[in-house]
């Protein structure tokens, strides 16, 4: 085929000696260069939203640590701990006789002109059908009847066993999903291509059914449904996502009191117990494994079995443990003092798709300071420590009732620990390249384990496969660990339209796994590879130049060091070398170079002022002030949902301001009061005391005009 | 820093760090090595147009013995000599017009996605079909089925510098 053109040199050849052999020659090469380029911005994509997202992950979980350090070192009486204890507060109603009483449905009315569907129990087929029919269509169910629905789901779990044990008897294939993340299209294209759970076609969902998508409770009910009508064919596992305080920062919270403005909180507490209940693990013919994140080295199944699992609400969260005081009066303690302060080792690759581009050693969240350090260096805070101990001692007395519940539910200390771990590995592990195990910083929560701790945990539990999830593959899943560990992904666009597909297996009695791979929404399918990797491409560097623009001031100091003579320039070796050493994303900013810096420059140069001018927010008011909050805007709202205690929506400008007190020490920032009575003024724009929560997020939203208006375009 | 680097040690620098960027995104490891189907891309990406032959000259100069893995250490200075003497050019962006009018007989201002098949599999160096489909999807119009050569030049052509 080919015609021994090898060496030809193009610049020799006038135009009328172009022949059609050396023009096709040319514009192959021309192809492959592009087909090159397009790969690598596609890799780059990838890796930027990962990076973000997992850091993200991380940022929640030692949001979540230091606000419960806070809770063990203040003063019951201080307003900082009344603002948050709550979260942290076990379950008020303790008895199930309460529960059911709680979960009581039977005094609201279904309005005539509610057009949703009805739902009686013992649900049937038909109605099953009828609710994913109704969502198909956009229809939303009466909190009548997800309370109901809720009340028989949790009566059901009660009963279930931590791992479920199936198999594949009568030649059934059993079909497994992984992350759904309230991707409802996905859902429906998984049960049009597979068919509805039923007695034939038994299912097991892997976790993380909600936060990000849109209809995370619509999944829900669809599976909670499922799992009524068919208890021994529809199989659960929890996720890290099945989790309140995750549900915060993530989108459920925010989605549920949304939909559901009347009983929204309700429902959402429901189902803070509902996730506790759900069961961890599922083993299928005693040989495959289906967990949510994964396994570390000292995972054992044995414990896991054993567990009261529906004492973890949030596997964030270890349990309290206790220890008797001099006085003989039993205090309630940090436990996880050895996780907050333990030095991360360092971390080496994952098996995630595609690899980070340089080591991730020195890996630092630049939005988050270690607090334990900080909080330990100064030695009269270390007295004032000892102090408040003392305190929380004598006030240990005088708890109220609901304190007292949650200490009979307290747990043996050593045990307590043992076992959280356990699940905390197990729904937030991943998987690594190299041999060992060791902790997952990146997400702050679980471990990477290698394929030699697979090898052996296999072993030891007679097993042959695991299945987990709880990463985004490409392809909707990948085989590592010599084909020993299979990640099962099946929210397809997960970072955004094209970026990946989604998929699920098929497991017969055979145990060989049949993978099924799909992409939600038509337009995909029209979209050149071209296309849709431009698209998601876009998506990355909006959410890329967020991120720059949170840190203008570190970077400014850093290019200006660089440029000695404050020439407002500076070369593209030195850009790309301060910008990593301000955000630590492990980027390749060279390559990303053209992508984000569109000022024109001169001779290679960067204009970095006006690289600046490029990337604006919205209402210029504080430089500083604006940026730092800009830069926390998620977990500032995740602490507002928090102190937001009736889950209304809006907070007190009283509220506002002790959060700016908590968060001050949390962020290092320097905020005076006025600053922040302004702030306060200026957001609660109608006076009434009360700042709504979601006004005030949406003041954070950069104005990339060009961007913007692109994106509309492709609508 | 100074803010004009034209010495030649500094070139070599920045080469270098132009290269191991790209080495990097497919060192899935991350310890130093590629596998040798990526090296084409690699090549590709950092500005580089070599013929297949090129290329199967360049993979025996830095292949660690039929390993099928490639490591950094060899292909760091075998690349960044072929980026010093430029010894795989880019073909001037105007012969790349010149070459689709070439192909284009009739001077229709399109080609036949037949026409444009036939030329890349016969004609040019060795083409798989995998290739050509993935090149019609990219290139061909939506609407009418043919290829606007005009227009998809604009997505041919390069980037700026890395």
């Amino acid at each position: 085929m080919g015609c021994g053109v090898s060496n030809i040199h193009f610049s020799d050849v006038s135009r009328a000696t172009l022949s059609a052999i050396k023009a096709a020659v040319l514009i192959q090469r021309w192809y492959r260069q592009y087909v090159a380029r397009t790969e690598m911005r596609r890799r780059c994509t990838w890796h930027i939203f990962q990076s973000i997202e997992y850091s993200g992950e991380q940022a929640q979980i030692k949001l979540y640590n230091f606000l419960g350090y806070l809770m063990d070192n203040f003063t019951p009486s201080s307003n900082e701990r009344k603002l948050i204890s709550h979260i942290f507060r076990e379950n008020d109603v303790c008895r199930d006789a309460e529960w059911e009483r709680y979960f009581c449905y039977k005094n609201i009315e279904v309005p005539e002109i509610y057009s949703g569907p009805h739902l009686t129990f013992p649900l049937t087929v038909e109605q099953a059908m009828g609710l994913v029919e109704a969502f198909r269509n956009k229809k939303q169910l009466h909190s009548r009847y997800i309370l109901q629905l809720l009340l028989e789901t949790w009566k059901l779990l009660r009963k279930l066993p931590n791992i479920n044990r199936i198999s594949t008897c009568q030649s059934k294939e059993i079909t497994i999903c992984g992350d759904l993340h309230g991707q409802l299209e996905d859902l429906l294209l998984i049960f049009y291509k597979n068919g509805m759970p039923s007695l034939e076609k038994p299912y097991v969902f892997n976790g993380d059914f909600v936060d990000r998508g849109h209809d995370s409770i619509e999944i829900l009910i669809i599976l909670f449904a499922f799992l009524l009508l068919y208890p021994s064919n529809v199989y659960l596992n929890r996720g890290n996502h099945e989790d309140h305080i995750v549900n915060l920062r993530y989108g459920f919270t925010k989605e549920v009191l949304t939909k559901y403005k009347m009983h929204g909180k309700r429902i959402l507490k429901l189902l803070q117990k509902i996730f506790s209940w759900l069961p961890l693990a599922t083993v299928i013919d005693q040989r495959v494994l289906v967990i949510h994140g994964g396994i570390s080295d000292s995972t054992d199944l044995g414990i896991i079995a054993r567990v009261d699992r529906h004492k973890y609400i949030s596997a964030l969260r270890p349990p309290k443990r206790r220890v008797t005081s001099s006085a003989g009066m039993s205090i309630d303690s940090e436990a996880d003092e050895e996780w907050s302060n333990s030095k991360f080792l360092q971390r080496r690759a994952s098996m995630t798709y595609p690899k980070p581009f340089g080591t991730r050693s020195n890996f630092q969240n630049r939005s988050l300071q270690d607090f334990s350090d900080r909080i330990r260096e100064k030695v009269e805070d270390e007295v004032e420590l000892c102090r408040r101990r003392t305190l929380h001692l004598e006030e240990q007395n005088q708890n109220d009732e609901n304190e007292q519940c949650v200490s009979i539910q307290s747990v043996n200390s050593d045990n307590a620990k043992e076992e959280w771990k356990q699940i905390l590995d197990l729904l937030w592990s991943d998987p690594m390249v190299q041999d060992g195990c060791i902790p997952n910083e990146v997400r702050g929560g679980g471990c990477y384990w290698g394929p030699d701790v697979t090898e052996y945990f296999l072993n030891r539990h007679n097993l042959q496969l695991l299945i987990r999830s709880h990463e985004c593959k490409q392809e909707g899943y990948e085989f590592c660990h010599n084909r020993k560990v299979l990640t099962l992904f099946s929210a397809s666009n997960y970072y955004d339209v094209g970026s990946n597909r989604g998929a699920y297996v098929k497991l017969g009695p055979d145990l060989v796994p049949y993978m099924v791979q799909y992409q939600a929404t038509s337009m995909t399918r029209e979209l050149t590879v071209r296309q849709s990797v431009g698209r998601t491409e876009r998506s990355a560097l909006k959410v890329l130049r967020e991120q720059l623009f949170a840190h203008k001031s570190d970077l400014l100091s850093t290019f200006r060091v660089y440029d000695t003579e404050n020439t407002g320039l500076i070369n593209l070796s030195d850009w790309a070398e301060a910008v990593e050493s301000v955000m630590h994303l492990g980027l390749p900013w060279r390559m990303l170079r053209s992508q984000l810096v569109t000022c024109k420059s001169s001779e290679g140069m960067i204009s970095y002022y006006e690289w600046f001018n490029e990337l604006t927010i919205k209402k210029p008011q504080t430089d500083g002030l604006i940026e730092t909050l800009y830069r926390h805007r998620s977990t500032i709202e995740t602490i507002f949902r928090i102190v937001d205690t009736d889950n209304s929506g809006f907070i007190t400008i009283e509220d506002f301001r002790q959060t700016w007190k908590l968060l001050s020490i949390y962020l290092k920032m320097e905020i005076t009061d006025e600053a922040i009575s302004d702030l306060a003024v200026t957001i609660d724009s109608n006076n009434d005391g009360c700042i709504d929560i979601d006004e005030f997020m949406e003041a954070f939203r950069l104005t990339d005009k060009k961007n913007v208006q692109e994106w509309r375009t492709l609508w | 820093m100074a803010a004009h680097r034209h010495n030649s040690e500094a070139m070599a620098s920045d080469v270098h760090k132009k290269i191991k960027a790209a080495f990097k995104a497919f060192d899935y490891e991350a310890n130093n090595t590629v596998d040798v189907r990526e090296i084409g891309t690699i090549v590709f990406s950092l500005g580089c147009f070599p013929s297949q032959a090129d290329l199967h000259d360049f993979i025996a100069q830095v292949e660690e013995d039929h390993t099928g893995f490639i490591h950094l250490e060899k292909f760091l200075p075998v690349m960044t000599n072929v980026l010093l003497e430029k010894r795989f050019p880019p073909i001037p962006e105007d012969k790349l017009l010149q070459a689709f009018e070439v192909l284009d007989k009739e001077k229709k201002g399109y080609l036949e996605q037949e026409e444009l098949t036939k030329y890349m599999m016969q004609e040019g160096e060795v083409f798989t079909q995998e290739e050509m489909d993935e090149m019609l999807t990219a290139l061909t119009d939506q609407k009418d089925n043919v290829i606007y050569y005009k227009d998809v030049i604009d997505e041919l052509i390069i980037d700026n510098d890395i």
